[in-house]
């Protein structure tokens, strides 16, 4: 089995994060892999090694978009266990938004399937950064894959998928034929963490650089120039501050009703 | 004068709240049309007339809703198409942003998420890096899709309804081709309460409610409010994880956000930090939760949590 894990190097969520620069994008300086995507890496080794890992020809192919730091997204799922890496890096890439991003990723994910065809494309729910959960439908259109999305079981069987996914009124039972794109919620394992033999092995694995030429895209369709949408203003909100702090004495449940209706909220 | 379509999927007997809201964006920005998918009811067609639509296209099939996504998104921008609309809005949910991803890629058209407003030259209003930065956006493209959050304005009727015309839209024939499908639906037990992401009021609850939330969901009904839980609470299995506020679960921005037994950590944070009212309830003084809490209570939980109810009972007699 071929699998395609969309990995996204963004910024930590733990510090403050900021947006700079004309087009209001994200500052990457500090950056991890995305959290979200940790569950679609092990939900692919868990499909891969119920299969044999990769000594039964399993493949688990990082594959991260992003300016030269996003490396480190993919040598961190080759630590984890994805079996290679490809990044696709080109500065006419900078300013994506979702439509540009998916474009892109699209034509990456062919690229890597030129030679042996990509059975599934695993993505998580959303990127801790951006968190419009728009890339993984856009990238289900461009492919003309069947789009199993927020799932939060997931079962390979032969060429049938068979996924779960909550909804806020309705629990669905999702099913689809290989080739597919999955993205996975964070209901749908535990993440390992890399150990110190997936860290050696690591440095032994390929990662692919790939640039726009190389999947056949032109730079007038990606960027700030190929987004179908722009950020046009971006203001820090002001930190919310502390206000009232007390200590219950015994009076505190209506001391806070007293500070309710004084708020009109009764 | 400019059209702007709003998708209704299955709207049951009655239109939701949050479809008024997107009619009344719609009415801001032209001409509201509408685009249905489900049974059609003699009260939704009087409550579409009431917000004026003009217009109010159906699907030529009926089984939209055996497949995930793809055939609505299909069904849509034919919609899109015979009504001319510029704007397209939806429900900014998981199957709405969905549809609105694929529907942008379909009419080349920019998405925009997360919207709390919209300006009549089509600008948009979110938040973003969980609640640190509000940004305006816009699309470049002829047609842009929105996806609403719910609460971004107050519903307003028009002074003259309207009759809207119907219009059957031929869904393309291969728009199921390729799609996933849905073989099998457990509906979840209503709770009585508010939608959380629609509530006025909601009453969240983390590790320090130690797996019992009665105290909380009393509190709720005594507010008329929604439940919610932090991710600690419920990944201990004490609540669903359709409780879960956070950067995993749902983003609410309600009036009054109650916070009891939870810490605060970034990944609740993300799902909060725009409410207009925190009150946070935390045994441990050093909790990051009352750095952000208008009103902070150190103190037991179950002490005073249950106090306030019966307070907020006899207040109301």
């Amino acid at each position: 089995m071929k699998i395609v894990v969309l990995v996204k190097h963004v910024p930590d969520a733990q510090f403050d994060r900021h947006l700079t620069g004309p087009g209001n994008t994200v500052d990457r300086d500090e950056s991890i892999l995305s959290e979200l995507d940790e569950y679609a890496l092990e939900a692919a080794l868990q499909l891969s090694e119920a299969r044999g890992g990769a000594k039964a020809g399993n493949e688990v192919i990082a594959l991260s978009m992003g300016p030269a730091g996003a490396v480190n997204a993919v040598k961190k799922s080759l630590q984890i266990g994805a079996s290679s890496g490809a990044h696709l890096s080109d500065d006419a890439l900078a300013g994506s938004d979702a439509a540009a991003t998916s474009l892109a990723l699209a034509a990456a994910i062919r690229h890597l399937g030129a030679d042996s065809p990509v059975d599934l494309v695993v993505t998580g729910m959303a990127s801790t950064d951006g968190e419009t959960s728009l890339v993984p439908a856009q990238l289900a259109e461009r492919l003309g894959l069947p789009q199993v999305t927020f799932a939060s079981s997931l079962e390979v069987n032969g060429e049938h998928v068979v996924a779960r996914r909550d909804g806020d009124a309705h629990a669905d039972t999702v099913e689809a034929t290989l080739p597919a794109l999955v993205s996975v919620t964070d209901q749908i394992n535990e993440p390992r963490y890399p150990n110190f033999k997936g860290i050696l092995a690591a440095k032994k694995k390929k990662i692919t650089a790939l640039t726009l030429a190389d999947i056949g895209v032109d730079a007038a369709q990606v960027g700030a120039a190929g987004s179908l949408t722009a950020v046009e203003t971006a203001e820090a909100r002001p930190p919310r501050t502390a206000g009232t702090i007390i200590t219950d004495e015994g009076d505190a449940g209506i001391k806070l009703v007293e500070f309710l209706a004084a708020q009109k909220l009764l | 004068m400019a059209k702007a379509l709003v998708f209704i999927d299955n709207p049951g007997a009655a239109l939701k709240k949050s479809s008024l809201e997107l009619l009344t964006i719609a009415r801001s920005l032209g001409e509201a049309v509408v685009a249905l998918n489900g049974e059609l009811h003699d009260d939704v067609v009087a409550a579409l007339g009431a917000q004026g639509a003009s217009a109010l296209y159906r699907p030529s099939a009926t089984d939209l809703d055996d497949f995930l996504i793809a055939p609505k998104a299909a069904y849509l921008a034919a919609a899109v198409e015979a009504s001319g609309a510029g704007t397209v809005l939806l429900e900014n949910t998981a199957d709405g942003k969905e549809i609105a991803a694929r529907l942008g890629v379909k009419l080349n058209a920019g998405v925009i998420t997360d919207v709390v407003g919209v300006d009549a030259d089509g600008t948009a209003h979110k938040s973003v890096l969980a609640g640190s930065y509000t940004t305006t956006a816009k699309a470049r493209t002829s047609i842009a899709v929105l996806t609403v959050k719910p609460n971004s304005v107050d519903v307003v009727a028009p002074a003259a309804a309207s009759t809207p015309e119907t219009v059957t839209i031929d869904v393309p024939a291969d728009a199921t081709a390729n799609a996933a499908r849905v073989t099998g639906r457990t509906e979840k037990a209503a709770s009585g309460r508010p939608e959380l992401t629609e509530a006025r009021i909601v009453v969240a609850g983390g590790r320090g409610v130690d797996g019992d939330f009665g105290p909380l969901e009393e509190l709720a009904d005594a507010l008329g409010g929604a439940l919610g839980a932090s991710r600690a609470a419920t990944d201990a299995g004490w609540i669903g994880h359709d409780y879960q506020v956070g950067q995993t679960g749902k983003t609410v921005s309600p009036q009054l956000y109650i916070s009891a037994g939870i810490s605060g950590a970034i990944q609740q944070k993300a799902g909060m930090q725009t409410s207009k009212v925190i009150v946070a309830i935390n045994k441990d003084a050093e909790s990051p939760i009352f750095e952000i809490a208008d009103f902070g209570i150190v103190g037991d939980l179950f002490k005073v949590v249950p106090q306030a109810t019966d307070e907020i009972k006899k207040r109301k007699g």
